[in-house]
Parts: structure tokens; sequence; C-alpha cells
């Protein structure tokens, strides 16, 4: 048992030391706390990681240190301090010189980020003409020095360029570039990778973590991704409705936690070898309490497994523990020993009656034409059972949410067949027979603009009742209505609510629960949980699940998020340029031999447990669509690269008998003993999950 | 560019072109006889028919047509009715005397209308705002011909500053705000409320960006922020809605020449519908639609050159 420390860190001074940090928000004549008694400090050089849920005032804290609050915002107490300076006292004329020179931050979005009018040379070049008192050509020179700081090539032209004429990727570094100008003492990162692609994502942060052994910047970075801040920070501190509720050396919090907070943020996200037909996922009960709430005792007793009376009444203090380890739970010590829900896993249905649900045979979809035409899907051929979820990957741009949109009929295919339990499909949804539109349905990512502000969530799904159920009578549709929403976990009262009220869990469950009106058989999902929070996405998932076993329900399950699709999909498709490069059950689709660029994704994934292991670096942007490379399409960024038959001729199939194939020219035997050799290569310990499942 | 540019003439040309079957059309329903306007009311029936058999009028419909169509396409507009004069000489000195006072206008008010906007948006949800707002709001839905005879009352007839009927003025720049300032003022206050509103907008838009808060951030000063960063990306599409309101300025010339009896194009329009004098009406109203067409080409090319994001793509 370790003793309250009256500051959840040590008391040291820091390149930043925030102590006691409480910040409201004014709402109409009520004062709502966001930040309560947050106390950090960040030592020179060091990475410090902020994560928690959206809503717990991750992005406050950045903002407060930029001193770039809203100005409803009020500072209640407490000091921010950059090395010497108090930030809570500085004037305007103080933070301009302080701003962009000794402090600086990156966010999300980098493409909103940058003025759309003005060249990235002249926006970088003004960090060094105002904080440098550099002339204009001086200021240039030094912009494209900074380019190529950021691993950019052909800097003196790529200063002249506009921010939409970058990729993402590129958009990112700009904004690095611009940060890193003056050499800042802090470097504030706010969810920098998140909306990028997994491969642009491990580049941005390879070139965090090599400019953090060129620049001596101290970070803060924020993210809701526990993979990321395991792989970028030292220490991390876990945010929970405005306050700190523990922090730790990075590698230990998320392994041996001691707050259950921390401990159900782990629990919520699949690691390596969690299979949806084994382990059940654990979300967190309940739901962050509203803003401006006032709470006594611990603020996460609500949804805590082990609360106790003393937990009610008592606000936890900082107990710190073991080296540089803090918690605000009484329980502390008993966190590890908390089980895993004991939720009745889901009894698989039994085989399938054989015959494909959905075949799609050498699927095309061209845009535009002559020297314009993109083609967006190639020759594309995947089979689905019934019942069975087929994961799809692949970057964006890869054709992913087009194959969904042509088979559920929003879009027009080109050309290719689609058969549809044993009968072809006529292309557009319009002139599907309503039968044939109520089997095949579809979630999109972001529930907020598919479903009508305007109405309740009863009417949506009563609507979608009358519309796509064979239910007749007006009770029979409410009888289904009030069936579907227990079936998603929407209490009666969400019902009566409009979208704007229901936060994004919610709704994403309004959306599923109108999917399933009309007993569909396929259910195409685009990306449905990459806009939650982890665990949301736990129960969305695990509802997913249920729905597929309680009825049946196949899905094709578009993310870019492999361990969301290996914890739920039986089979995988890999998709690149408008092509399925590789399709296999899961399993063997993770394990050599695959495809290169499925084995670059995978290396790409950052995840919370196991050790680095090197990461295979994909060369370049994905090439343009409208004039893809010739031979194999991967070729141009291949780490495999062969030599000329890559670059000439399209690669066969490489199939072995049990349903997983995938497009290369590399021997199998080859590509497996060269994958298993990289696997094993940087791993210090050597004993890598996959070869768990294998074994 | 090169192609936006071909298509884009190439659809003014087609809007042109079913222009001037609409306006053909509708000066030949006209009620009244283009004789009987010219000649007078104690003219006889037969010196009328003489007339109009003269003039060309009598004949069918699509003949007359083609043949004032081929006429304005190759700058031969006909003579005026009542005038003796060729159309193209009468409409061009009209022309240019309405540059001169819509041009006075729009160089007093643009420039005054973005700068309030601007000063609005800048003080979002404060009283220059509310100001500003309520001024530009009120000036829009007080038409040009209440506002007109307003300002006549008041600065010509009670006060006597400025004169009620104005001269095309000398190159005196006195001269320009003695003869043009009362009668551009209706002109003004309209645009005001348009171009304000867009400017406001545009550059409330550009303030909660993302990249304006990049800018902050970067620790620029205040007015390098507002110039470089804000202005640039808000004042867009506000030049979209002021050569859209040029050409809506062109029918508010009508109104506010006739009422200070200004020998603009708007005066001529009016005076050769209403005496029938149809080569003058037709060449007239055709060359307003050209220059309303040439303007807004104007806009979109310059939009164009200002958004990189378009010039690139294009």
């Amino acid at each position: 048992m370790s003793a309250p420390h009256p500051s959840a860190s040590p008391p040291a001074t820091g390149a930043l030391a925030i102590d006691h940090l409480s910040i409201s928000y004014l709402r109409r004549d009520r004062v709502l706390p966001v930040l309560t008694d947050v106390s950090f400090h960040i030592e020179p050089g060091e990475a410090y990681g902020l994560v928690g849920e959206s809503g717990c005032g991750k992005t406050t804290v950045a903002m407060a240190v930029m001193c770039y609050l809203p100005t409803n915002a009020r500072i209640e107490g407490g000091h921010i301090r950059l090395r010497d300076t108090d930030l809570t006292r500085a004037g305007e004329a103080q933070l301009r010189s302080l701003r962009g020179n000794r402090m600086a931050m990156v966010y999300q979005d980098a493409g909103s980020a940058l003025n759309p009018s003005l060249t990235i040379g002249r926006q970088i070049a003004e960090v060094y003409r105002f904080h440098g008192g550099l002339d204009t050509t001086a200021a240039m020179d030094a912009a494209a020095a900074m380019l190529e700081t950021v691993q950019i090539a052909d800097s003196a032209r790529m200063l002249r360029r506009y921010p939409h004429e970058l990729s993402g990727g590129q958009q990112q570094r700009v904004m690095f570039a611009m940060a890193l100008a003056t050499s800042p003492d802090l470097l504030v990162l706010d969810e920098p990778t998140t909306g990028l692609d997994t491969t642009v994502e491990a580049e941005v942060l390879d070139l965090v973590a090599r400019l953090r052994s060129k620049f001596s910047a101290s970070i803060l970075f924020i993210s809701h991704n526990l993979g990321i801040v395991t792989r970028m920070c030292e220490r991390v501190g876990v945010l929970y409705a405005g306050r700190l509720i523990e922090e730790g050396p990075s590698r230990e919090i998320f392994s041996t936690p001691r707050h259950p907070y921390t401990l159900g943020l782990t629990r919520c996200v699949p690691n390596r070898i969690m299979r949806k037909d084994a382990h059940r996922l654990d979300p967190i009960p309940g739901s962050l309490p509203p803003l401006g709430l006032a709470v006594q005792g611990c603020v996460y007793a609500p949804r805590c497994p082990i609360a106790r009376a003393r937990c009610r009444e008592e606000d936890p203090p900082a107990f710190v523990s073991g080296e540089r380890r803090v918690s605000r739970c009484f329980y502390h010590d008993e966190v590890s020993g908390i089980p895993r829900s004991e939720e009745a896993l889901p009894a698989i249905g039994g085989e399938s009656a054989g015959g494909d649900l959905l075949r799609v045979e050498h699927l095309s979809k061209r845009y535009g034409a002559g020297t314009n035409q993109v083609v967006a899907l190639d020759d594309v051929s995947i089979e689905l059972e019934a019942g069975e979820i087929l994961g799809l990957v692949g970057e964006s741009g890869s054709g992913k949410s087009t194959l969904a949109k042509c088979v559920v009929g929003l879009l027009e295919a080109s050309g290719g067949e689609i058969d549809f339990a044993g009968r072809p499909l006529v292309r557009l949804g319009d002139w599907r027979k309503p039968e044939l539109r109520r089997k095949l349905q579809m979630v999109f990512q972001n529930p907020d603009t598919t479903l009508n502000p305007s109405h309740t969530a009863r009417r949506i799904l009563t609507r979608a009742a009358r519309l796509l159920s064979t239910a007749g009578s007006s009770a029979d549709v409410e009888r289904q209505v009030t069936a579907l929403a227990a079936a998603v976990q929407l209490r009666p009262h969400h019902l009566d609510l409009k979208p704007s009220f229901l936060s994004g869990g919610l709704k994403q469950r309004v959306a599923i629960a109108r999917a399933f009106a009309g007993a569909p058989a396929l259910v195409l999902c685009d990306e449905p949980t990459s806009a939650l929070d982890v665990s949301v996405q736990a129960t969305i998932l695990n509802l997913l699940v249920d729905l597929q076993t309680k009825e049946r329900v196949a899905y094709l399950f578009i993310s870019h998020d492999l361990g969301v699709v290996r914890y739920l999909a039986d089979r995988i498709a890999v998709m690149y340029l408008g092509q399925i490069i590789e399709i296999g059950r899961a399993e063997d689709v993770f394990s050599p031999p695959h495809h290169p660029y499925t084995e670059a994704l995978l290396s790409a994934m950052p995840t919370i447990d196991e050790s680095e292991g090197a990461r295979i670096k994909l060369s370049g942007t994905m090439p343009n669509p409208a004039n893809p490379p010739t031979g194999c399409r991967f070729h141009t960024r291949c780490h495999r690269f062969l030599g000329e038959i890559c670059r000439e001729r399209e690669p066969p199939w490489q199939e072995d008998g049990e349903g997983h194939r995938y497009r290369c020219h590399i021997a199998p035997a080859d590509l497996e003993a060269a994958q298993q050799e990289a696997m094993s290569r940087p791993a210090k310990d050597g004993n890598r999950p996959e070869a768990e499942i294998r074994a | 560019m090169g192609r936006f540019l071909v298509k884009r003439l190439f659809l003014a040309f087609v809007t042109l072109f079913c222009v001037s079957i609409v306006l053909f059309l509708v000066a030949q329903v006209m009620p009244g006889d283009v004789g009987r306007a010219i000649l007078g009311p104690y003219a006889t029936e037969v010196q009328v028919r003489a007339l109009d058999h003269q003039l060309g009028v009598d004949r069918p419909l699509l003949e007359r047509y083609s043949t004032w169509l081929g006429g304005f396409v190759r700058g031969d507009w006909g003579s005026s009715f009542l005038l003796h004069r060729p159309v193209a000489s009468i409409a061009f000195d009209r022309l240019y005397n309405s540059l001169i006072l819509g041009g006075f206008a729009l160089l007093l008010i643009v420039p005054t209308s973005i700068g309030f906007g601007v000063l609005a948006a800048l003080n979002y949800g404060k009283w220059p705002d509310r100001v500003i707002s309520v001024a530009g709001l009120s000036l829009i839905a007080l038409p040009e011909f209440v506002t007109g005879i307003m300002v006549l009352v008041i600065f010509a007839v009670e006060l006597g500053w400025l004169p009620a009927s104005s001269h095309v003025p000398s190159f005196n720049p006195i001269d320009w705000f003695r003869q043009l300032l009362l009668p551009s003022i209706p002109l003004m206050f309209v645009l005001f409320g348009y171009i304000s509103r867009m400017a406001r907008t545009g550059t409330i838009e550009s303030l909660r960006s993302n990249y304006v808060r990049t800018a902050i951030l970067k620790g620029l000063p205040r007015s390098t922020v507002i110039w470089q960063h804000v202005l640039r990306n808000s004042l867009l599409p506000t030049i979209t809605v002021i050569s859209v309101q040029t050409g809506y300025l062109v029918g508010g010339l009508v109104v506010t020449e006739t009422l200070f009896n200004y020998p603009g194009i708007g005066k001529l329009v009016l005076d050769s519908a209403v005496q029938h004098d149809l080569p003058v009406l037709q060449a007239t109203v055709l060359l307003v639609a050209v220059l309303y067409m040439a303007l807004t080409l104007f806009a979109d090319v310059l939009y164009t050159l200002l958004n990189p994001r378009v010039r690139l793509a294009a």
C-alpha cells in the first residue's frame, strides 16, 4: 500500500509544469467544470501521452497550454508553466512571442489546418520571418531546409505548392516543419495522425520519433489510441471526466493498470490473440458523466466494477506507488484482479447450409472517360456465405467503399456480375425489387449525417419497419420497433430523442437497428466504428457479433483498423488500387505467406501488447488511380520488389487450395521464409503472438 | 484554364442567343403600333401604314428577327426611328455615361461595404456588428425609387446642396461628386447590404477555420493574421457577389437615371420602350445582356485566378 501524495507528479521543474489546473466553461449562466485539479510535469526532452475518451478534457488541456481556450472558458485555478514562464498570466504580446517560437502545436486534419490560398513555402517562412527575424529570401531558404528535415523531397519545388496539391501525410509533415522551425521547448500534438491511413500514420510517427532525436522538444502527445501512445511516449496520463486518474510509464500503465478505468480502456480493444468466437470485448458500462454534473466521491464510481461505499463518499487522493506510478483509486492494488466480464459468449450457429449468399464476379467501376478515366474497381471477385463476416481492408482510395456501394446498388457498376442468393442482381438499387433491397442493407461511418436530424429515433425506426419489414398493422410495427431497440440495447427513453441529443454510440445503434428492420441477409458496414470511442466501439462490435449469430446475418465489414477486422472477420479481403490482392480466412491472411502489402499494413499497426518491431516502410504514396502502374500495381512501393517481372507482368494468383489466395510473383515458400525471418528479426523476446496462434 | 474559358464563352453565347429571341418577341408584342407612336395621333391610317412598310415592321416575324440579329452581329444596329441616328452611336454614348455613373458608385461602395463587413465580422456579436448588419438589411429592403426620391427631396430640393438633375461630369473630381453623388446613392444603398453581408459571413467563417487557428498559434501578429490569412480567403465569395450585383446595378440605373434625368443607358432603355423606338430598345437591352455576361465571366476568371484550388485543378 502506498501513501497518498498531494500532487499527482513529483515536484520537479520540467519543461512544462501543470499544477492543480481547473477550467470551467460558462454556458447560459451555468459554470461547467471541464478540468478539475489536473497536475502533471513533462521533463525536458520527454514525451508525455494523454489518453482518455472524447469529452474527457484532453483537447482542453492542449488548448490551455497554448492559451487558446474558447472565449467562454475560464481558468478557475492552478498554473501552467513553460520552463519559467507562467502561461496563465501571460499577456497577448508575450503569448505572440511564445507561440510558434517556444511552444508549437500540430493537430488533427492538416488539410484544414493549412491556409488553402497560400503556398506552403510562404506559410513555413512566416515562422522564420516573425520569430527568427529573417528577411523573405532567407526565410524561404530556411523553409526549404526544414522541408528536407521533415523528409519532403524536392523542397524547392514543394515550396511553391499549395496545400491541396499535397497528400495527407505530406500536409502533416508541413505542419511539423512549421512547428519545429524555431526548435521549440514544447511540442503539443493533438491526435496528429487521426484520419490518416495506417501506413501514412506509421510514417508520420516514425518521423516524430526521428525528429525527437534531432530536436530536444518535450512532447505533449494527445491520442485516443493507446497503441500509438505506448509507442511514442515515455510516460502516460489517463484523463477521465476532467481528472487525471492515473499516471505512469507507458509500458507499465497498460500492462498493469492501477485504475479500473485504465484497465477498462485496455480491455475494450481487441488484442492480437482475441477472436470473436473465443473472446468477448469488455465495454465499460455506462457513459461519461455529463459536463457540469456535481459528483460526490470518485467520478468513476458509477461505472466501476470494484466501487464500494467509500468510493461514493470520498474523492480519492493521488496514491503514489512504485517508480512514478500515480493512481486516484482507493483500491488500486485490486485492479489487476478484476475479472473479465462473464458475459456468455454467443453460441456460434451451425455451419452454413452451403452455397454463397453473395458472389461478385469480375466487377468493375470506372469514372470519367478518355484520358481522365479512373478505374475505381478493376475485376473484383469476392464471395460471401450466409452468416459470414468478410473484412475488407486497404488504404483510402483503394475502392473499398465503391465496392460496397456497387453491391448495395447506390452506384452502378460498369461491368461484371453480382449474384445474390443465387440470382443475378440488377445493378442499380432503384430497379431492384423491394424484397431484395430489404435483404441488403448498409451502415455508414458517420451516423450524424445518415440519420435525419429532425426525426426522433422512434420515427426513424418506425419508418424503416414500415418500409422494410413485413409487419402489417401499426401495432405490429410498434412491436417491431420495440424489439429492434431492445436488440441494439437502446433504452425506451432514447427512442423519443432526436439524433442530436444522442451520443455517437447511441446514434450508431439507431443506424444499425434501422438496417436490421427488414431482417436483412447481408449488411454492408462501412467503417461503422471508426468515429466512436473504444468503449463504444466494443459495445457495437459485440452487438454486431450477437446479431450475426442470432439472425445469421452476413457482413461485408470495411475498416482501416486491422485489429478490429482480425477480431471480427471470418475472412478478409485486401484491396489495393481497385483490385483485390489477397483474400482468405482471417488467420491465413494475418500470417505468412501473405501479400507484401498485407505484411506492410500489419507491421504499421500500433498495439499495446507487444514489444516494438521494425516497421516495413512503404515508399511513396498510393499511385494515381487514373494512371495505375503496369505489371503488379504494388511494385512501385513494394519492399519485396523482384525486378523486371513485377514491373511488366501482372502477378498470378497464388492459391493454397483452401480458399486463401494472393497475387504475387514470389513463390509462396520463399515469401513465407522471408516474412517469417522479418518477423522474428526485430522482436527481442522472439515470441510473437502469431506464433502462439499457430502453435 | 483555356478549356474553362472556352466552355464559359460558349455558354455565354447560348444564353445571349436565348435572350435575343425573348427580347425580340417581347418587343414585338408590346402594345401599340410603331408608325402610330412615331407619327402621333393626328396622322392618317394610310400614312401610318406607309411608315410601317418603310420601317419594315409589317414583314413576317422570322424574317425581321434574322435581319435584326444578323445586323446586330455585323455591327449594323440600324437607325433610331425617332432620332434618325445610327443606334450604335447613341447606345455607346449613353453606355459610356452610365459606366461613369456605375463605376463611380462601385468605386465608392465596394471598399466601403467590404470594410464595414469585415469590421462587423471582427466584432461578431458586439454592437458594431449589430449596427452594420441591421443597417445593411434595412438598406436592401428599401427600393431605389424610395431612397432616390428621399435623397432628391432632402439634398436637392430642401437643402439645395446638389443639383436635382445630373449631367455627365467634367474631368474635375469635385464635379464628379457634384453630379454623380446623388444618383449613385440609391445604387450604393442596395449594394452595401449585399456586399457587406457577404464580406461579413466570409470573414466570420474564415476566422473560425483551422488555418486561422494555425496562424494565431504560430504567434503571428493580429494584423498579419487578418490581412494574410483571413481576408485572402474570406473575400473570394464576395467577389462573386459583387459581379452578380453589378449586373443588378443595370436595373437600378433605369430607375436612378430617370429620377435624376441622367443621360445614361438606363434612361435610354426606358425612353425607347415608351416611344416604341424598337431598334434602339432591342439593341440597348441586348448590349446590356452582353455587358452582364462579360462581367460575370470576368468575375469567374478573377475568382479562379485568386483561388489556387480551382486554378490548378482546371
